[in-house]
């Protein structure tokens, strides 16, 4: 019933608007949220078309090919979801909290390993990593349980209810190992606890732990003998801090993206990049495609990326504010906080003031369930914003 | 149903605007922190890190530039290059797991005769100092062991054979002492300004011309500058520079081989340690120069085995000393043209002054003697000189004791003195005066002071006087030449691949002095009488000699060794355009061992043999 909303508001009041984009549901898109997201997937297209031609040996569009597929694909599926009346989700919550445990956990039987982690389902065209599109499955998921236990227990007794339903998966996610995209599951857990009204004197406490916790991890459990993380883990995480100290080891790719970027200075410096073309800097086409982007293209360049993303996570925050519900609300602030994070982590490892932690650059990096998952999550935000503007218009579906 | 009162937007409208502004900024100073890292990578520090950047991409190899060739003075090869195997690693591509890389270094240290210790100091050593590079684990190897290599060569990644250049000498050990050897050079000469361009690992002259005229003979290496990956491997197209190397140019000596072999050929033929030397008494060009025993140079392109190391470094006969420019011997009675040139110049005596030879000198006790106890009357310069008169000889010394004039002219005509030669020149030898004696006798190093005893022994050549052969060829080619004390030199021209005279050696004279043509005259003819008339002292070889010459015999005590032999002679009489000065260690009288080395070498220069046999007066030995 819910589905059928945007087609019933579609034939009555507003005849002044163009009737194609009425009837795909286009009209109350966020049209400028949109185009930043397909400007930065066209931007990494262009990147990894001159970034990448030699790469794969005879195939020289190999991955060019493939980001369009996974970006025209993402773009379908985003505009199908703006036409989704995202509440639906809401009611869903436990069947896509059980598909997300689930996914994740059947990882570990059918998983297809690549470099000593499990993370993806390989099927036949494509890999499928289901914690990506897990991090979207887990707001929504989430942000229904938080807007349906709003009243239930005391405060102190959600809290920890909300923080254990978003670290189960974040746990799944970090035995894979996979520690990145564990971290950006928790962020988006404390994204959407955040605007879901938690207590800021519980996140003082859950801060408190976290700082405890990671000095446990990084401190004192190799100190007593009994590592939680695994020791490359362990030195990536630490090694941005002191990044010339072993610059052939943990510190070395981070050492190489640094010299990559600065080498790009103002204008870039094209073909003639070195750094990402002649293997120095690892993974150019995923974790360190910035570097790719600050050595071509320069200070020109990866600002212009930098200024997209602050124009999406702009319009992400403010449909925070238009949403017509609270789980809109929610699920907005959980989506916009998690892109934040992944850019930030991403950008900061590239730029040496994060560490490395294998998020990949939400649209920018190479990989098919990143991208789908980055245009689906913007799809449910604008989902959320095309609501708010129906309900502004006083078309309530309901 | 799903929609709950407490899911409308004004109840948590409050908290929400709040917690909204608080992500909003900071997410704003999150994007401020990346921004402004940015700018401070790409536009402040860019240029820092483009420098980085270039570095790390690219390698430079220095191609090896073939040293120039060595020539004798008519063109004829006297030292080339030719190609051969160098076993090297690289140790980018050997295996990476440390014990297969152990297991593979110790295989190809079998092969290649080597121990893994010395394999692991070899590859230290020239890693520390070019990083990254191949790594030269051993010159010269058989083209067998670079076959079985080759055809096993997933035995040994990262092996590979490099053609290098090897001196090679088509004249064996010719002119050895000359030509010197070449080598790696070494960390004390890297300090020094002529080898300021130069690597660890490079080959440098050691010794000889190759040391002296290292700077035309080295070239300049190539350099090739590509680029690489991470990995270290040249990336395709990656060829930033090239700079072909440059060959070294050709030396030419003054050596003229045939001379050169003669004279190597007679002191081996006699098997004693000796020397000779063969100049040009108008400019000072060495036409042969050598020292027995000698030495192969081309042992020098291999590791040495020990057997070698000892017979060329522990040798007591010490081949690789130079006899001819290092020896320090008195000369006997070749030094009787200087005695007689001081004498008349300082007006001792005239060419035709008599003294009496009485077959003995006595001054304060001691008795001088003839050699051989012979006594030949009254006699003149010129048959003092034919017969070798010690005692008229004695008596100039005794005359010229306090004087200080055989001093005088020795040490002008270059008798303990650098001589200047493009060789190197370690020992100048020691001419005994008053002024030394006598230091030493203040000092308490010696038990008498300067007598007259003393210069009587120098005017024969004998007692403490220390010279070698260069310097004796010096002093008779001056008064040859008429007083010009030329600076002996064995390097002629720099030429050009192409055989362009690119620069002449014609190092100015030392010095000159005055030679009065009467007293010259006068000298040579008693020594062409020496020489080439009967009764003369070395007649029994020269006699037959159909080019006029004029020789001195030599006879030096060496208590408690046998005597050693000296020849000295210049040709063509009466105006010579040679000298040649010959000793031989242990060689009894001038006349047995000396002078027939001396006579081969004239032959070899003449192109002339000696006719008819010498006369029966073998005339009296000196």
């Amino acid at each position: 019933m819910y589905a059928t909303r945007a087609r019933q508001a579609r034939p009555e009041p507003f005849v002044a608007r163009p009737a194609i984009a009425e009837r795909l549901g286009l009209a109350y898109m966020d049209w400028t949220l949109a185009l930043s997201a397909v400007a930065l997937a066209a931007f990494s297209v262009f990147t990894l078309d001159q970034a990448t031609l030699h790469d794969v040996p005879g195939s020289p569009h190999y991955y060019v090919d493939r980001q369009v597929l996974y970006g025209a694909v993402g773009i379908v599926g985003m505009l199908l979801l703006t036409r989704v009346d995202y509440s639906r989700f809401r009611e869903l919550r436990v069947g896509i909290y059980t598909f997300l445990c689930a996914s994740i956990a059947l990882i570990f039987v059918f998983g297809f390993a690549a470099r000593g982690s499990r993370r993806a389902f390989e099927l036949p065209f494509f890999s499928f990593q289901p914690s990506e599109l897990g991090k979207l499955l887990l707001i929504l998921a989430l942000a229904g349980f938080v807007i349906d236990g709003a009243r239930r227990g005391s405060d102190r007794q959600r809290t920890v209810r909300y923080l254990c339903l978003g670290l189960a998966p974040a746990a799944l996610v970090f035995l894979q190992p996979d520690l990145g995209t564990s971290l950006v599951f928790g962020a988006a857990t404390l994204a959407v606890m955040y605007f879901g009204g938690v207590r800021w004197t519980h996140f003082a406490v859950i801060g408190g732990a976290l700082v405890a916790l990671v000095t446990l991890v990084l401190v004192v459990a190799p100190a007593v003998g009994t590592p939680v993380l695994k020791g490359y883990q362990a030195q990536r995480l630490t090694s941005f801090l002191h990044p010339s100290q072993d610059p052939r080891n943990a510190g070395y790719q981070q050492h190489q993206a640094l010299i990559a970027i600065g080498s790009g200075e103002k204008t870039g410096r094209g073909d003639r990049a070195t750094q990402t073309r002649l293997d120095f800097v690892p993974e150019r086409s995923t974790d360190f495609i910035f570097a790719v982007i600050g050595e071509r293209y320069g200070f020109l360049g990866a600002a212009f990326v930098l200024s997209l993303y602050a124009l999406l996570i702009w319009r992400a925050l403010r449909i925070v504010t238009l949403s017509k519900n609270s789980y809109g609300t929610l699920v907005a602030g959980g989506i916009a906080v998690s892109l934040l994070f992944q850019v930030f982590v991403n950008v900061g490892m590239n730029l040496g003031i994060m560490p490395i932690t294998g998020i990949p650059l939400p649209l920018m990096s190479y990989g098919g369930s990143s991208v789908l998952a980055t245009f689906l999550a913007i799809g449910v935000l604008q989902s959320i914003h095309m609501q708010a503007r129906l309900s502004q218009k006083g078309r309530f579906a309901w | 149903m799903y929609l709950r009162s407490d899911d409308r937007r004004p109840q948590i409208r409050n908290g929400l605007a709040l917690r909204i502004a608080v992500v909003g900024g900071l997410a704003l100073a999150l994007f401020a922190m990346l921004f402004f890292r940015l700018w401070d990578l790409q536009v402040l520090s860019g240029p820092k890190y483009l420098a980085e950047a270039n570095n790390n991409r690219t390698r430079e190899f220095r191609v090896i530039a073939p040293r120039g060739y060595i020539l004798d003075r008519n063109g004829k090869v006297l030292v080339d290059n030719r190609t051969s195997l160098a076993l090297q690693v690289n140790p980018q591509k050997l295996p990476s797991l440390p014990s297969r890389r152990q297991a593979e270094l110790a295989r190809l240290g079998a092969l290649a005769h080597m121990s893994p210790r010395q394999v692991r100091r070899t590859m230290h050593e020239q890693l520390k100092v070019a990083a990254g590079a191949p790594v030269t684990l051993r010159r010269d190897v058989g083209y067998d062991l670079v076959y079985y290599l080759q055809e096993n060569q997933d035995r040994f990644p990262g092996v590979q054979a490099q053609r290098v250049f090897v001196r090679h000498y088509p004249g064996g050990s010719l002119a050895a002492h000359v030509l010197g050897s070449v080598g790696e050079v070494s960390e004390e000469q890297l300090k020094e300004a002529r080898y300021r361009n130069l690597q660890p690992g490079d080959q440098v002259g050691q010794g000889g011309v190759e040391h002296t005229y290292d700077r035309f003979l080295r070239g300049q290496p190539g350099l090739t500058r590509i680029q690489v990956n991470a990995l270290g491997q040249p990336t395709p197209g990656g060829q930033l520079v090239s700079k072909p190397p440059v060959p070294g140019n050709s030396l030419k000596l003054s050596i003229d081989s045939s001379v050169q072999a003669a004279g190597e050929q007679a002191l081996a033929a006699r098997g004693l340690p000796g020397a000779f030397v063969t100049m040009d008494v108008s400019n000072g060009q060495i036409l042969g120069l050598g020292s027995f025993p000698t030495f192969d140079p081309s042992e020098f392109t291999k590791p040495l085995t020990q057997a070698q190391v000892n017979s060329i470094y522990h040798n007591p006969l010490s081949p690789l000393t130079n006899r001819a420019t290092e020896g320090l011997y008195p000369t006997g009675s070749t030094f009787k043209l200087i005695t007689a040139m001081a004498a008349l110049s300082s007006g001792v005596i005239t060419p035709e002054t008599t003294i009496v030879d009485g077959g003995s000198l006595t001054i304060g006790g001691q008795t001088f003697k003839n050699s051989g106890g012979a006594s030949y009357g009254t006699l003149s310069l010129v048959p003092a000189l034919q017969v070798s008169s010690d005692v008229f000889f004695y008596t100039l010394g005794l005359r010229m004791w306090n004087t200080g004039a055989l001093q005088h002219w020795a040490h002008m005509l270059g008798i303990g003195r650098p001589t200047g030669i493009d060789l190197p020149e370690q020992a100048v030898g020691l001419l005994p005066s008053r002024q030394w004696r006598d230091r030493l006798y203040r000092r308490g190093e010696t038990e008498r002071p300067w007598s007259a005893g003393d210069n009587v022994q120098l005017a024969t050549g004998q007692g403490d006087l220390q010279t070698n052969p260069l310097q004796m060829a010096i002093a008779y080619a001056t008064v040859a030449n008429g007083g010009t004390v030329v600076t002996p030199h064995v390097g002629m021209e720099v030429d050009d691949a192409a055989g362009r005279v690119l620069k002449e050696f014609e190092p100015p004279p030392r010095r000159h002095v005055h030679v009065d043509p009467t007293y010259r005259a006068a000298i040579l003819k008693g020594l062409h009488e020496a020489a080439q008339t009967p009764g003369g002292t070395s007649y029994a070889v020269f006699g037959g000699f159909p080019v006029p010459v004029a020789g001195k015999t030599g006879t030096a005590q060496r208590p408690p060794n046998p005597d050693q032999s000296w020849y000295i002679v210049l040709a063509p009489y009466p105006n010579p355009r040679i000298v040649t000065a010959v000793t031989i260690e242990q060689g009894g009288f001038g006349v047995e061992s000396a002078a027939p080395a001396a006579l081969k070498i004239l032959e070899a220069y003449f192109n002339k043999h000696t006719t008819g046999t010498a006369g029966p007066n073998g005339g009296s030995p000196g």
